[in-house]
């Protein structure tokens, strides 16, 4: 394939993974935000949503775009809710020290993932998309006869993938407008900023915490149920999710939804438009690399504030 | 007996113990406790600077896996005798840290668990890439034949039972040594506040500097140790996993204490032995467990003994 | 048991290495016969958790019925046989640590069973350090190669250098000599890429091009355009919970317009053919170690072998379809168990002292005509490799249903030994 459509498919396919990686990162920094601990079973959370999906679609019957709406609304529920039950059984009482919590959560991480081997199987298991159609793109190129249109080999991208990426900005502007313009909004944002000051004006921290907690699991769900048409349902899937959301936040700048979102563009862009020059497995090492390095020059984050 | 003393006592007591175990014990357990030490020999190399100095790495399975390809290649490819192989492999551990704390040190936080967890992730993809000479995942085995020391065999139980307890004891005791200098002391006094050491006239970075390379070259003797011990030379030892399980091991025996990493090693080792014994299920267990711990324990195994019982514990 | 016992039994080993076997052999003896009704202990590697797991429980249920099918027929000497499966957990530190186990702590006779190439090199020195025969079903070249030791052997199953090279006759005389390959970028993978890249050129076809894909990767179509315009055959091979993604983003790149493409089973072993999305697939070839569905010509031992492990004639489980087996591999444990049952009949197995008896009874084996011990097809083994041979299959996707269209030979599989393990010592 020639340079530029090449180049436009890595482009694509990077932003429907961006997408889904930016909505996973969003509850990952939320928490890390508000709460100050690391989820390490974040990435649990995203495979239950997908597994939930799988469970979802199998059990209602008819057209496919029928179980997938339901999936979207139950499986960032149930997330949410064992989300909740953990804030409630263990970080609450262990304070939400960050070494206990990080122990804790490992545990959790252990005990989805045993359960959904258990109930769910080993497969890797498809949820059917609501509907997927091969859209061939075209390309311009300057010819004899000027700015002539055509349709490069293999240039092409399905109409769910496009899906996804409308979906993700969708919700991230919800999540924009909660966050801004709502009362929950404020009082997530009065407790990331201070926690002391916010328990001193009666915001119940604690009430705060656990939802919070339930809402970035939840969020991680969401993206799972979004991409699991295009992936499949897996138990182990949700360590990748983690690892990467984990980066994208920290790059980002703690704290600030802009930097999440150009941290996970960067992220889930530049080893596959990488690629297009080297070939994969060294695009992956140079993109690794240099992503790290973007925080070495820049501890805070591209977006976060100078720390102390 | 005042404190030093005391400590002295505790570490050369626990290694006289675990002398008489390598005797009295079951070849199955004896097997174990020498796989055991080794890991814990890394954990105590990971404690160094999570539990001392107060930063945490997300990225040691780096360090261990330069140690391990360091000697294993030597061995392998380079046709080199145990001793020697083992040297190289310390060196590469040491260039290796030497070069992440360089970079990685201009961080703190958070955004030193992502650099280290960073480039622990290009060290393991690059073991895969260049898997023409490091065997990629699939990794290599080190003859039988040529894991010996001056005619020892290392393959032999009780051999290799002996090399893991020195490796794991020259780390316990350097360490435990290091924290009673000036410079273990300004490790701990820049985990307290690094500012205020700073301010004390300490040149902070270059303790970190020492911290990083010391800890990454302990965990890269053990990285080396388990190559030789066991044979085996594989990029699942440079996987993130390999960098998670000595923060665990720590946290749950006891951070910054000397003897928490053993016990944490060997209780997680033998929560998934047993657990797997009596349910295919084991990962519940063993989920269950931390939790628990966490909950009960939180202060680790050793910590929390030191909270209630033993308060000089080192 | 206690360390007095085992030391003891250490050194008699070492002293029936120094003086012979034959000196120690009236106390072989005398412990054989007061454990002779005891259970023959096989010690089970499975991939329980981990990656594997898919593969792992395929492995236990074939692993199940061939015991029945052995101790219904007597077991083993006239012992019963047992088997006593450890999860690996896939990791091959692990794999080690459960060797270990099975020789120590459960008196196994043998271990057996590992499917994951860096579990199996991963554990081989410690079986060797055991002496404790390791029979793996892993189709690595591991073993072949050279790399591993007398101890470990795979009698069940066709390494891959074999099933690569066997293919690229059918491939280059009926699909076309311009190749495009693209693989995970391991071990597994640079496999097929070094064997099949000589095989088709040994045949007078080239590789254009060689696509590796990094591990672990989830999102495939950005590589896809590296495949070259002039590609005639799309070769493909993929493993792990993302290949049914990789496959279907196959599809959706090529559209209408794609070259021949023919990939390894394992590309979709335990996928469900019906899959959405799959649908491209119809007139696609793929290599099968076992023809997932039931062939017309389909043998009453296949017919047996299915029934026994609970397989339908669509190669998914008999209680639940959608549950989809890993048949191209799983015949390997079947095999396998049958080939440790002649070999302890053929040394006069006794106890571990046995072990080395064992082994050379093994290596001894050459032709393993088609039978209900060799479901898969007939076999030839090399002792002197510690490998067998055997017949590959070539599918075309036909209504959805994988249809045999071609059977290699033996002769297709063999290569130049590489290793004599007959000169280690044991």
């Amino acid at each position: 394939m020639e340079f530029g459509p090449h180049l436009m498919l890595a482009i694509l396919e990077g932003a429907v993974g961006a997408s889904v990686l930016a909505l996973t990162a969003l509850g990952l920094s939320l928490v890390f935000g508000v709460m100050r601990v690391v989820n390490v079973a974040h990435g649990e959370f995203f495979m239950l949503g997908a597994v939930v999906a799988w469970f979802v679609a199998n059990s209602i019957a008819g057209h496919p775009a029928i179980g997938f709406l339901a999936a979207l609304a139950i499986a960032p529920l149930i997330a949410g809710a064992v989300a909740m039950l953990v804030d409630r059984l263990i970080l609450k009482n262990v304070a939400y020290d960050p070494e206990a919590t990080i122990v804790g959560t490992i545990g959790v991480l252990y005990i989805l993932q045993q359960s959904a081997l258990m109930i769910y199987g080993p497969e890797a298991r498809p949820v059917e998309p609501p509907f997927s159609h091969r859209i061939a793109l075209p390309w311009v190129e300057w010819g004899e006869n000027g700015l002539a249109f055509f349709y490069p080999w293999g240039l092409s991208i399905t109409s769910y993938k496009l899906f996804v990426i409308v979906a993700a900005i969708a919700i991230l502007l919800a999540f924009w407008l909660v966050m801004s313009r709502t009362r929950l909004g404020l009082i997530m944002r009065a407790t990331q900023m201070d926690r002391e000051t916010a328990l001193a004006f009666g915001i119940p921290v604690q009430r705060v915490y656990s939802i919070v907690f339930g809402f970035g699991a939840a969020l991680a769900a969401l993206a799972a149920v979004l991409i699991v048409p295009i992936q499949q349902a897996h138990y182990l899937m949700g360590h990748d999710p983690l690892l990467l959301s984990f980066i994208v936040v920290i790059i980002g700048g703690l704290g600030s939804v802009r930097g999440t979102i150009v941290a996970a563009l960067l992220i889930g862009m530049s080893d596959g438009i990488i690629s297009v020059f080297l070939s994969p497995t060294l695009s992956k090492i140079i993109a690794t690399l240099l992503v790290a390095l973007v925080l070495v020059f820049r501890p805070q984050g591209l977006f976060g504030k100078k720390m102390a | 007996m005042n404190l030093d003393a005391r400590s002295v006592a505790l570490h050369l007591g626990l290694i006289a113990v675990l002398i008489v175990l390598g005797f009295v014990l079951p070849t199955y357990h004896q097997g174990n406790l020498a796989r055991i030490l080794v890991l814990a020999t890394y954990a105590v190399g990971y404690n160094v600077l999570f539990g001392y100095t107060g930063l945490l790495s997300l990225g040691h399975a780096m360090f261990f896996a330069a140690g391990m390809y360091g000697c294993g290649m030597a061995m392998h490819l380079g046709g080199l005798t145990v001793i020697p192989a083992f040297v190289i492999g310390l060196i590469c551990a040491a260039a290796l840290s030497a070069v992440v704390a360089l970079l990685a040190l201009r961080t703190i936080g958070v955004a030193f668990m992502i650099v280290t967890l960073m480039f622990a992730q290009s060290v393991y993809l690059t073991a895969l890439y260049l898997g023409e000479w490091t065997g990629g995942d699939e990794g290599f085995v080190i003859a039988q034949a040529t894991r010996q020391i001056a005619g020892y065999a290392l393959t032999e139980p009780l051999t290799r039972y002996f090399a893991a307890l020195t490796l794991f004891a020259v780390a316990l005791l350097i360490t435990a040594r290091m924290m009673q200098m000036s410079f273990g002391r300004v490790l701990i006094g820049v985990r307290e506040n690094e500012e205020r050491t700073r301010m004390l006239g300490y040149d902070v970075f270059r303790h970190k500097l020492g911290a990083v390379i010391i800890s990454g070259t302990i965990a890269g003797a053990a990285g080396a140790g388990y190559a030789v011990l066991f044979g085996y030379v594989g990029a699942t030892f440079a996987s993130v996993q390999y960098s998670i399980f000595p923060l665990l091991w720590v946290l749950l025996g006891g951070m910054g204490t000397t003897i928490g990493p053993l016990i944490g090693v060997a209780f997680m080792f033998y929560l998934i032995d047993y657990a797997s014994g009596v349910t295919n299920a084991y990962m519940l267990i063993a989920g269950a467990a931390l939790v628990l711990l966490t909950l009960f324990a939180r202060a680790g195994i050793v910590g929390e003994i030191r909270n209630r019982w033993v308060p000089w514990l080192p | 048991m206690t360390k007095a016992l085992k030391t003891t039994r250490r050194t008699l080993l070492k002293g029936a290495g120094a003086g012979g076997l034959l000196a120690a052999s009236p106390l072989l003896g005398r412990f054989a016969s007061a454990q002779s009704a005891a259970p023959i202990k096989i010690g089970f590697q499975q991939h329980s958790t981990g990656i594997g797991a898919a593969y792992g429980r395929w492995y236990g249920r074939t692993t199940e019925a061939a015991l029945k099918m052995i101790n219904d027929a007597g077991g083993i000497n006239g012992r019963p046989v047992e088997i006593i499966a450890e999860d690996d957990g896939t990791d091959p530190k692990r794999g080690a640590e459960v060797v270990e186990k099975f020789s120590n702590q459960h008196g196994c006779d043998v271990a057996y069973g590992t499917l994951f190439s860096h579990v199996v090199i991963g554990s081989a020195p410690a079986a060797g350090e055991q002496k404790i025969p390791y029979f793996v079903v892993s189709e690595g070249h591991h073993v072949a190669s050279g790399a591993l030791n007398r101890y470990t052997l795979q009698p069940g199953i066709t390494d891959v250098k074999s099933q690569v090279q066997a293919m690229a006759p059918y491939v280059s005389e009926n699909l076309g000599k311009k190749v495009t390959m693209i693989f995970p970028d391991f071990a597994f993978g640079h496999d097929h890429r070094d064997f099949f890249t000589a095989a088709i050129e040994a045949q007078g076809g080239e590789v254009l091009e060689h696509i590796a894909v990094p591990p672990s990767e989830t999102s495939f179509t950005k590589y896809f355009p590296k495949i070259p315009r002039e590609t005639e055959v799309l070769y493909h091979v993929m493993v792990g919970p993302a290949v049914l993604t990789f496959v279907k983003e196959l599809g959706e790149f090529f559209g209408p317009s794609s070259p021949a493409i023919f990939g390894f089973i394992d590309s979709l072993e335990a996928v469900d053919l019906a899959s959405p999305g799959l649908e491209f697939l119809e007139g696609t070839y793929f290599w099968e170690g076992n023809p997932r569905y039931a062939q017309a010509d389909q043998t009453e031992y296949d017919k047996a072998y299915r029934a026994a492990v609970g397989v339908d004639e669509n190669g998914a489980s008999v209680s639940d379809p959608s549950d989809v087996s890993t048949y191209a591999h799983m015949f390997g444990c079947w095999e396998t168990l049958h080939i440790i049952k002649a070999g302890m009949e053929a040394a006069d197995y006794q106890g571990p002292d046995d072990r080395q008896k064992l082994i050379e009874a093994v290596e001894a084996m050459t032709d393993m005509p088609e039978s209900m011990e060799h479901p898969q097809g007939p076999k030839l083994f090399n002792g002197k490799t510690h490998q067998v041979f055997g017949v590959q299959y070539i599918s075309r996707v036909e209504n959805g249903r994988l249809v045999k269209v071609h059977t290699t030979s033996i002769d297709d599989t063999l290569y130049p030994d590489e290793v004599d393990y007959t000169t280690q010592s044991f």
